[in-house]
């Protein structure tokens, strides 16, 4: 049954995600961005089935688990998942700084730099 | 206790988990040319402070790079696909790198071009670059780059991308200035909510398949319900289309490309965008072809949009280097028509077409590198008598503007024509109409390109008796490093062009790997089933 209650939650920190993502305000996009690595995460452990915890360990003697034991994979990949995510994260906070000192801009419809907003008319000879 | 019979009984009733024999030396090749770039990347960084060093060394390990993969391409065209799997367990436990020949082409292609822009960069050289790592970035993307391309499991493939993804970030803000500040933004948004679909979409692979290893997918996928599986595909449709920047999705390249040096742009050019493609071709292809038969609509309308609107924007920009980023969306529409157009031919075109942009598109934004220092602008509108000025990057410019259109016979034109033949063959007009108006939007395009930077004798709006009185000649060592790096390059995109058959056969084995996975499966140790 906490399959429902996980599922529910990971819908919810997509619907966040996807609304701070849509603002024009660089540090909501960042929060945003961040949920939506949690809501992926989740969404990972819970795709990897969710058992009770029983170590996946082979008891001795025996060449089988005795029983149904809990996935390992999804928790390695999580892990990986967590790192980079963090690190992504990381640099993208340091550039939204650097971006919000030397453009004076937290408002991502103030930065044209890149793409003048009244971009000269395509040239008209030849 | 279990008794020796029990043990004996119960050991044969479980399928083999492990190769037994050890990993001949011979093999370690596989993973060489990624364990090079990542080692070199370390090196690099401990070299910091001395600047003619980390050039040599840089390059050196990227030739390294490249013989181990000319060795691995010819393994794989003597006898197929090679595997490697990491601590001998056997797939879905243990990571595969699996190189077949689309992956060892790209890789030789990728390597390439990162030698031609080492090479190019020793005239852009700041001191203040190479200090903050430059080369050590280079080597980190070459690594993710590579690692994408050989890695046989698709969780690999996402932590290459994430590789790849940092480092382009490093080398995009590598200068500071503001303009890169705001491409940056946009660039790392974008393209890190694409891996972020990418992940979404693995989660629910996994959750269905129990399995990440590729050869492992691809004989464990068509007994998925295709309903869910389709969706898994759409989302990697999403992530990699927004990689490869197709249509809909592919703001963020002419809103980053023309910031760094050009040099930079060169090689992201040249890199990124196709690793988006490869991944495409891999995923819809080798891993689900079931559900590309559902999502068939949907890539033709991407190839035909993006094959049409990607010159037009060329057409529109006054910025140089900005056109030339909608000229490598338009290579990505075509990469599309060939995902649309799935048999054998369509799927060779489409790879070929890859490899070709690889080279052609870091060769032109190497010339137009050459071009913006020469007049000392980036706006073609400021541009002009080039040609009387410095002929040979004229010519250069209009052989590659041939080539990405598209004409013969240079390289540009075999995988448009394998495509439109494939396209003939299936009755798919659409797809065959759409590559030919976007040969036409192209050379259109980049023929007037060419027209107003070094035709015109003047700047836009002079008269036309007067000559543009602000070109610079190109310095010693620009004409050294960079002239000669660019040279080259254009030389081998016109030898290839001209003698095209090894890539043909090289295609061909690769579509045939791609649409029949039988090799690619065994290669892994694991058994086929029919």
């Amino acid at each position: 049954m906490i399959e429902f209650a996980l599922s529910a939650l990971i819908g919810l920190f997509f619907a966040v995600s996807i609304y701070l993502i849509l603002s024009k305000a660089i540090i909501r996009m960042l929060l945003g961005i961040t949920i939506l690595g949690n809501g992926v995460n989740l969404l990972i452990f819970t795709l990897g089935r969710i058992t009770r915890e029983v170590p996946p360990i082979v008891p001795d003697g025996l060449l089988q688990p005795a029983t149904t034991t809990a996935n390992p994979l999804p928790q390695a990949l999580i892990l990986t998942a967590i790192v980079i995510g963090f690190a992504l994260f990381t640099f993208l906070l340091v550039l939204g700084y650097r971006a919000y000192q030397e453009l004076d801009a937290d408002n991502t419809d103030n930065m044209r730099l890149a793409e003048p907003e009244n971009a000269p008319r395509p040239p008209l000879s030849y | 206790m279990a008794t020796t019979e029990e043990t004996q009984a119960i050991m044969e009733s479980l399928p083999p988990a492990m190769l037994e024999k050890a990993t001949a030396a011979a093999d370690w090749v596989i993973i060489l040319p990624v364990a090079i770039a990542l080692v070199c990347g370390a090196l690099l960084l401990m070299l910091r402070n001395s600047r003619g060093t980390q050039a040599v060394f840089a390059a050196l390990s990227v030739i390294a790079i490249l013989v181990c993969e000319v060795d691995l391409f010819i393994r794989v065209l003597e006898t197929g696909p090679q595997a490697m799997t990491m601590g001998n367990w056997l797939p879905p436990f243990g990571i595969s790198f699996t190189v077949d020949m689309i992956g060892v082409l790209f890789a030789i292609g990728a390597s390439f071009v990162t030698l031609v822009v080492i090479i190019y960069f020793q005239a852009e050289i700041v001191a203040r670059e190479v200090r903050n790592g430059f080369y050590s970035l280079i080597m980190l993307l070459l690594a993710g780059v590579t690692g994408a391309f050989m890695t046989g499991d698709l969780f690999n493939l996402y932590v290459w991308f994430e590789v790849m993804l940092i480092a382009s970030f490093g080398l995009l803000i590598i200068g500071g200035r503001k303009m890169q500040l705001d491409a940056a933004i946009k660039y790392g948004f974008l393209n890190f909510l694409a891996t972020t679909f990418f992940l979404i979409g693995l989660g629910y692979l996994y959750g269905m398949l129990g399995t990440l290893n590729m050869a492992d997918i691809s004989l464990t996928a068509p007994n998925a319900p295709v309903g869910p599986i389709t969706a898994v595909a759409a989302l990697f449709l999403l992530a990699f289309g927004m990689k490869a920047a197709a249509f809909p999705v592919n703001a963020w390249l002419p809103a980053s490309y023309h910031t760094p040096d050009p040099a930079i742009s060169a090689l992201f050019g040249g890199l990124l965008t196709k690793v988006g493609a490869y991944a495409l071709l891999r995923t819809l292809l080798l891993l689900l072809p079931g559900s590309r038969e559902v999502l068939d609509p949907v890539i033709t309308g991407i190839a035909v949009f993006t094959l049409i609107l990607a010159p037009l924007g060329a057409l529109a920009q006054t910025n140089l280097r900005r056109a030339v980023g909608f000229l490598v969306i338009g290579g990505i529409g075509a990469v599309f028509a060939g995902l649309a157009v799935p048999s054998l031919r369509g799927v060779a075109g489409g790879t070929f077409y890859a490899f070709h942009s690889m080279l052609t598109m870091t060769a032109l934004y190497l010339v137009a590198g050459l071009v913006e220092r020469m007049t000392q602008a980036t706006d073609t509108r400021f541009m002009g008598g080039v040609y009387q000025f410095n002929s040979p990057v004229s010519i250069m410019f209009i052989l590659l503007v041939f080539a990405a259109a598209g004409l013969p016979p240079f390289l540009g034109f075999w995988p448009k024509l394998l495509i439109v033949e494939a396209g003939l063959g299936m009755q798919d007009w659409l797809i065959v109409s759409a590559v030919l108006i976007n040969s036409l939007l192209t050379s259109i395009a980049g023929t007037r390109l060419w027209a107003h930077i070094f035709w015109r004798s003047g700047r836009e709006g002079d008269e036309a008796e007067v000559f543009n009185d602000r070109l610079r000649p190109l310095t010693v060592i620009e004409n050294r490093a960079s002239l000669t790096a660019a040279v080259s390059l254009v030389a081998v995109i016109m030898v290839l062009g001209l003698w095209p058959n090894l890539i043909f056969e090289s295609v061909r084995i690769a579509a045939s790997d791609l649409l029949q996975p039988e090799r690619y499966v065994s290669a892994t140790g694991l058994e086929v089933t029919p």
